[in-house]
Formats: structure tokens, C-alpha cells, sequence
């Protein structure tokens, strides 16, 4: 792999590893620009893949080289409802290796559809919510789909249908079998009349791109994948990156600050070199790319302040870290006769799409969601939760743990959230990370309309699984969200500088060689499931910002 | 195995898995010389580790099928006390002076058995019961290479089964 000298001045930082970004590091590294990768946590099993263990208690309790995924007793941080209340320990955590949450993640991969783009022009805004339109349509954004989905490597059923992005070119790999979970809802979907599909997923079930088809060993979500089926950066993108000999990655890098010169251009970023006892280094860079989630992006953001950016960088608007959607959740369990066996396989077979879309009139809420059902995953995951309607422990513990072996299903509902600009990621005042730094607090409320949105997924839910023929059936209580793996929305992208971070193009519109692109950008949520349309943005942004840089249009 | 840990696992055992231990004791004999040769605990005093194991064999019991005894849980909460879980090692510490005060020092795999889920039971929400309660679980189910789970017992009642390489259809309502 390329090295670099923090004092050599290279073209681009990029901050983050996952989902965006490794789309930069690897267009950026292609156009032969030189690039350093900076990542806060390990290798991982990089390049030696087949050695994740799948042992599920060294995951639980993993050696902290190999973490996979951030352990908030160190990555601090807090939670409060709102911003009358004192935050306290917070468990919000995400992909910390390189590759970054996928690594790890379920690897759902849906678009977002058209109308996802444009919800205030189509749908009207909302009092008390910051409903907008994205700067960009689906049109301009479905070549990069595309270019993701096929880069990338995305298994999925190649349908028409309103409830799914019309795509102008099928998914390059077939879908992941349905499992007796999506047997189930198909079931049920014969008796409501539902729309049931294999879901769409980043994980390959034929060889591709030089690599071999899922084996559906079950450790799957929480888990490196050993025969690398699933498609994480760390194996279909940062690869291509190192081996054009431009690409740099940096582990155990925490950036602290991106660096401004008195023009207000960046000049570099400061980070923690964790391995040498986090002594400071300065990275020189011609331009800072800023791919770090939907957390820590603005929170980086927000510890960069300067003289001239006394309120955080790129943060003119005011609105660096709001707006914030961690996304929603809620459903019903059921138990079923027969075993359905599904720790086997990947995590999600097939999705429920009937409810995707708005139905205001007839729901009385806004907004909209994906159904998915899982199973029963691992052994002591299964033993600690316990049995439905069961003691705890002893007899009567064990009697119904071994009865219900196998043979539960739960509906995992993916949920509309909508972006309010009191819901924010910002700086603990008292709070510090195990570096040192402040630690990131979030405060979010759901608004009123997305406890009714929760409350309906989780009647629908109940409706399902009776109608799949569960002998026993059992509703969640309605409760929001605290953080997790799908933040969104805190850097939104916009025309306005006023009410939006950065441009269509993800140039930060205060700062014109720092670009930000992951979720963070993400103007509306979709039915959460952001990763898909996380990479095609930075397909379209890594494009540009090529072009941009040829022409000399982003030095210093 | 050294004489210390057959005794050991031999004394705890009741009437109800003496059949069961009878129908494997060769295979258990093999499998625990080659594979654990602890024969010691390292965390434990071995009273401590009496009392815990009878904690275990209330928290998961043994009937027709094997409990936490005969998975030897014990010995996977005792490796646990000195490597991942090194921090819960002060609420043991604390549990057992507090059981003490609670059994008067008798040992409670000696008290009758609805004495012993009385007494558990009045315990039950205190970190130290529920931190064995959580250990018990997982020296069950965790991969016998961490101490429990003896010859796969927790996995086989649960239906679980440790390929790492499976072909759908997977459960009963994908088959064709």
C-alpha cells in the first residue's frame, strides 16, 4: 500500500471508511489523485477475511483490535430526549473498522423511490418538521444507483412495481433465498392481499467480481463475513483503492479538526494517532472529503471551530447536526408450530412493501415503511432474551426456551422519520470521549405523526403474523428512537445556504474544498434504509468533484 | 481429568441425571480429558465454586435433559471471571459475603431444594443474581471451546446447530 508523510501535501483526505467513504477513496484514487483514508478504528480481517470469527461470544466481547463495531464505554456518548433535560450515557454506537458499518451491517439495500426526493414540492411540508426537497431528482441520481448496485455487488428480485424504484438496469446478482420467515409473509400476503419480495441486499449468492457467493453460515448482521459474500467497502471498493497505488489507509486515526487557513479553505486535518499514545499529527490536504456518518460528521464539524468559524465549521446555517433522523422502528412477534430454523442464513429474507408509500388520507399520518421479518438469530442472544411469557430462570425458563426454539418470528419494520430541527447531534458541554474530546450527544423526539406511523406498523405487524398462522402473537409497545446504526439528515444538502450544509455537489457551501458526503446529506429519510442511497450520492459527488479537481477548480 | 474435578462434577450431580450421565459417562470421560483439562478453577475457591454451581443448576436445571451442571457451566464462568467478564469479579465478590449472610455459610446445594429458589428468588434482582443468571446462559449456549455448553448440550436443546454452511430450504415453511 501507498504511504504518505503527514507533511507532504496530498490531494485528498478523505474521513471514513464505509459506505461513502470508500466510493471517494476509490474514484478519487482512479483519477489518480493521491488520497489518505483516514479511519478511527482497526484493520479488522482486512484482506484476510476468512478469518472473522463467528464465535458469538468473542463477538459479543471482542479483544479491542478487534472491535468491529464502536464501544460506546470509549466512542462516549450521550442521550436526552430534549434540550431541557441533562443528557445522560448514551449507547448509540457504529461501524469503527475499515469498510465501517458494512462490515457488519444487514446490508439491506433498497432505493429510495422518486418520490422521495421531492416530498414538499409533492406532498407539502409539515408545521414543525423540516420537510424539503433534495437539490437533486431520482432521475439524476439513478445512474449512480446503477453504478453502485453493479461496483458494489446488490442481490435483489428484478420487479416492476410502484412500491420499488424503477431501475434502468436489473440488479447484477439474484436474490438471497426468502427463508421461512418470507414463506410466512408470503402466506399472509395471499390472505391481506400484500406485496411480498425477497429483499434487496449487499450480499452476493453467486460468484462475482472475484468473489464467492453467501454460504448462509447465520452469523451474519454483527458479524465479518469469512467467505466475503457480503459487500462491504472493505471488499469491493477499498481493495481497487490500494491497488491503484494512490489510496492511503490510516487506522487507529481519530480527525479531531479540519483545519482552516485564514481564507477560510481547508488545509488539512488534524488527527490522533492512537497507536503512538494519540499524539497529534497534522495531514496536509488540498481537500478534505468528510464521509465520517451521520453522527460524527457533524460532530467533527462542530469540534473544528476557528476565529472565523467560531460556531463550528461549514456551519454558517446554523444547522450542522440537525435535523437528525436515527430512524424508527416497532412490530409483533409471533410463535409458530413448525421450527423455521432461522439463525441459518442472512438476516432478512424478504420485505412486506404494501405500506411503503403515503397514505395520508387514509392512515391519518405521514410517511410510510418497509416490513421485514426475522428470526431468532444466535444461541446466547436467544438464551438471554428469554421465551415469550416465560420466568426468567429456572424450570419454567428453561421448558419454554427449548418449546419456542426456532419457531419465533418477528416483524423488523423499517419507518419513515421525519427531519425536525430540534432533533440534532451537538457537542457534550461536560461529557469527554476516552481521547479526550467532547463526546457526541443526541437529543431526539419522534414527532406526534411518527408515533401514529410506529403504532399502525406495529397493529399491522400483529395483523400479519396472525394471518401467517402464529399460534401466539405479541405487539412491541410504541417506542422511539435513540440513536443506532441509520443516522441521517444532519448535514443536509441544499440550494440554500441558509438551510442547508453543503451543495447538490456535497461542496460544503462555507468551505470550498471540503466536501461532505454520507448520511449526513440525506435531506429526507426514506423508509430508513439509507446505505444504498449513501453510495450513490457518492458515486455522483466523486464524479464531480473529479472533474472539479482536474479543471483546478478545488486547490487551495 | 485430575481426580479433584471428577469429584467435583461427580458430587453435584443429582438422581434425575445419573441415568443421563451413566448412558454418557465414556464419551463425556474422553471428551473432558482431551479437551478440558482444567482440573482446577482459577478464579474460584473451590466452595465459591460449589456455591455457584448450585446457583447454575437452579438458574438453568437439569430434568430429562442436561442444565448447567452437567454442561459444566461452571467451569465457563470461572474462565469468563478472568477474561472477558474480569469486571464483573467484584459482584461476585460481594454476592457471596451476601449470600453467606443469607445461608448463615451453609452451602446452598446442601439446603432443600425449595429453600434453594426461595432463596434465589429473594435475590433475584440484585446485580449478582442477575449476573449469574446471564453467565449461567451463556456457559450453556456459548461454543464449548469457552468451558460450558459440555458436548454441544445447550446448542442440541435448543435445535441449534453450528454448521457454518447451510442450503435453504432452512426451516419448515420454505420447503417446496
Amino acid at each position: 500500500m501507498k504511504k504518505y508523510s503527514p507533511s507532504e501535501e496530498v490531494d485528498f483526505v478523505v474521513i471514513g471508511s464505509g459506505a461513502a467513504g470508500a466510493v471517494m477513496a476509490k474514484q478519487l484514487g482512479l483519477a489518480g489523485f493521491s488520497v489518505v483514508v483516514m479511519e478511527q478504528g482497526p484493520w479488522g480481517a482486512y484482506g484476510h477475511e476468512q478469518d472473522y470469527s463467528k464465535d458469538e461470544l468473542s463477538n459479543r466481547f471482542p479483544a479491542e483490535d478487534d472491535t468491529l463495531i464502536s464501544d460506546p464505554s470509549k466512542y462516549r456518548n450521550t442521550f436526552r430526549r430534549n434540550a431541557s433535560e441533562k443528557a445522560v450515557a448514551g449507547n448509540h454506537s457504529y461501524g469503527c473498522v475499515v469498510g465501517g458499518g458494512t462490515v457488519t451491517y444487514g446490508a439491506s439495500s433498497w432505493r429510495h423511490l422518486p418520490w422521495e426526493f421531492d416530498e414538499a414540492s409533492r406532498f407539502g411540508t409539515m408545521k414543525g418538521t423540516g420537510i424539503a426537497d433534495w437539490p437533486i431528482s431520482y432521475k439524476e441520481l439513478e445512474p449512480y444507483y446503477v453504478q453502485a448496485e453493479w461496483e458494489i455487488g446488490i442481490s435483489g428480485p428484478n420487479l416492476k412495481s410502484p412500491l420499488i424504484a424503477p431501475m434502468s438496469k436489473p440488479y447484477p446478482v439474484p436474490p438471497l433465498p426468502l427463508k421461512s420467515s418470507g414463506a410466512l409473509m408470503q402466506r399472509a400476503a395471499e390472505k391481506l392481499n400484500l406485496v411480498v419480495t425477497p429483499n434487496v441486499a449487499a450480499i452476493i449468492t453467486q460468484p462475482y467480481n472475484g468473489r464467492s457467493g453467501c454460504i448462509h453460515c447465520g452469523m451474519c448482521s454483527g458479524y465479518g463475513c469469512q467467505v466475503k459474500a457480503r459487500s462491504s467497502s472493505a471488499v469491493s471498493l477499498l481493495p481497487i483503492a490500494v491497488a491503484t497505488g494512490n489510496c492511503e489507509i490510516r487506522v487507529h486515526s481519530t480527525v479531531r479538526e479540519i483545519s482552516v487557513n485564514a481564507a477560510g479553505r481547508a488545509t488539512g486535518v488534524i488527527y490522533l494517532d492512537k497507536k503512538n499514545d494519540n499524539r497529534e499529527v497534522f495531514q496536509k490536504a488540498k481537500c478534505v472529503v468528510l464521509s465520517a456518518n451521520g453522527t460524527e460528521t457533524p460532530r467533527l464539524l462542530l469540534m473544528s471551530k476557528s476565529g472565523r468559524f467560531p460556531q463550528g465549521l461549514a456551519n454558517s446555517s446554523g444547522i450542522v447536526g440537525k435535523y437528525l433522523m436515527t430512524g424508527n422502528g416497532g412490530g409483533a412477534s409471533g410463535l409458530f408450530s413448525d421450527p423455521l430454523n432461522e439463525y441459518k442464513g442472512c438476516v432478512t429474507g424478504a420485505a412486506v412493501l404494501s405500506y411503503v408509500p403515503n397514505d395520508v388520507k387514509g392512515r391519518g399520518w405521514y410517511g410510510g415503511g418497509r416490513m421485514t421479518a426475522r428470526g431468532q438469530q444466535s444461541p446466547i442472544q436467544y438464551g438471554l432474551g428469554g421465551p415469550h411469557n416465560a420466568p426468567r430462570w429456572g424450570a419454567g425458563y428453561k421448558k419454554a426456551l427449548i418449546e419456542q426454539a426456532n419457531r419465533k418470528l418477528t416483524m423488523v419494520n423499517f419507518i419513515s422519520q421525519l427531519p425536525i430541527e430540534t432533533n440534532m447531534v451537538d457537542l457534550d458541554p461536560d461529557v469527554k470521549d476516552a481521547w479526550g474530546l467532547p463526546a457526541l450527544r443526541i437529543t431526539t423526539t419522534s414527532h406526534e405523526n411518527d408515533f401514529k406511523a410506529m403504532q399502525f406498523f406495529i397493529d399491522k405487524s400483529v395483523e400479519i403474523l396472525k394471518a401467517a398462522g402464529a399460534t401466539t402473537v405479541w405487539a412491541d409497545q410504541v417506542s422511539d428512537s435513540r440513536g443506532g446504526a441509520h443516522a441521517r439528515g444532519t448535514c443536509r444538502i441544499g440550494n440554500d445556504p441558509k438551510s442547508s450544509v453543503a451543495n447538490k455537489y456535497h461542496r460544503a457551501h462555507d468551505v470550498p474544498n471540503l466536501f461532505i458526503v454520507d448520511g449526513s446529506s440525506l435531506v429526507t429519510g426514506g423508509r430508513n434504509h439509507p446505505t444504498m442511497t449513501i453510495s450513490a450520492l457518492a458515486y455522483r459527488c466523486a464524479e464531480h468533484l473529479v472533474k472539479a479537481a482536474k479543471a483546478g477548480n478545488v486547490t487551495i | 481429568m485430575s481426580a479433584t474435578r471428577r469429584t467435583f462434577l461427580l458430587r453435584g450431580f443429582s438422581a434425575g441425571t445419573t441415568a443421563w450421565l451413566a448412558a454418557n459417562w465414556p464419551a463425556q470421560v474422553a471428551a473432558v480429558e482431551s479437551a478440558q483439562a482444567m482440573g482446577h478453577f482459577t478464579f474460584f475457591t473451590p466452595a465459591q465454586a460449589m456455591e455457584i454451581d448450585a446457583m447454575a443448576a437452579q438458574i438453568y436445571p437439569s430434568d430429562s435433559t442436561p442444565g448447567a451442571k452437567e454442561a459444566q457451566v461452571i467451569y465457563f464462568i470461572d474462565l469468563a471471571l478472568v477474561t472477558f467478564a474480569q469486571d464483573k469479579q467484584a459482584i461476585y465478590k460481594q454476592g457471596f459475603a451476601d449470600l453467606a449472610a443469607k445461608t448463615g455459610g451453609r452451602p446452598l446445594g446442601a439446603m432443600p431444594m425449595s429453600d434453594q429458589i426461595a432463596l434465589l428468588t429473594s435475590i433475584e434482582t440484585t446485580p449478582f443474581f442477575r449476573t449469574v443468571r446471564d453467565h449461567t446462559i451463556m456457559g450453556m449456549f456459548a461454543a464449548p471451546q469457552h468451558g460450558g455448553n459440555f458436548q454441544k448440550a445447550g446448542w442440541k436443546q435448543i435445535g441449534f446447530d453450528d454448521s457454518l454452511n447451510f442450503r435453504a430450504p432452512f426451516g419448515a415453511y420454505d420447503k417446496a
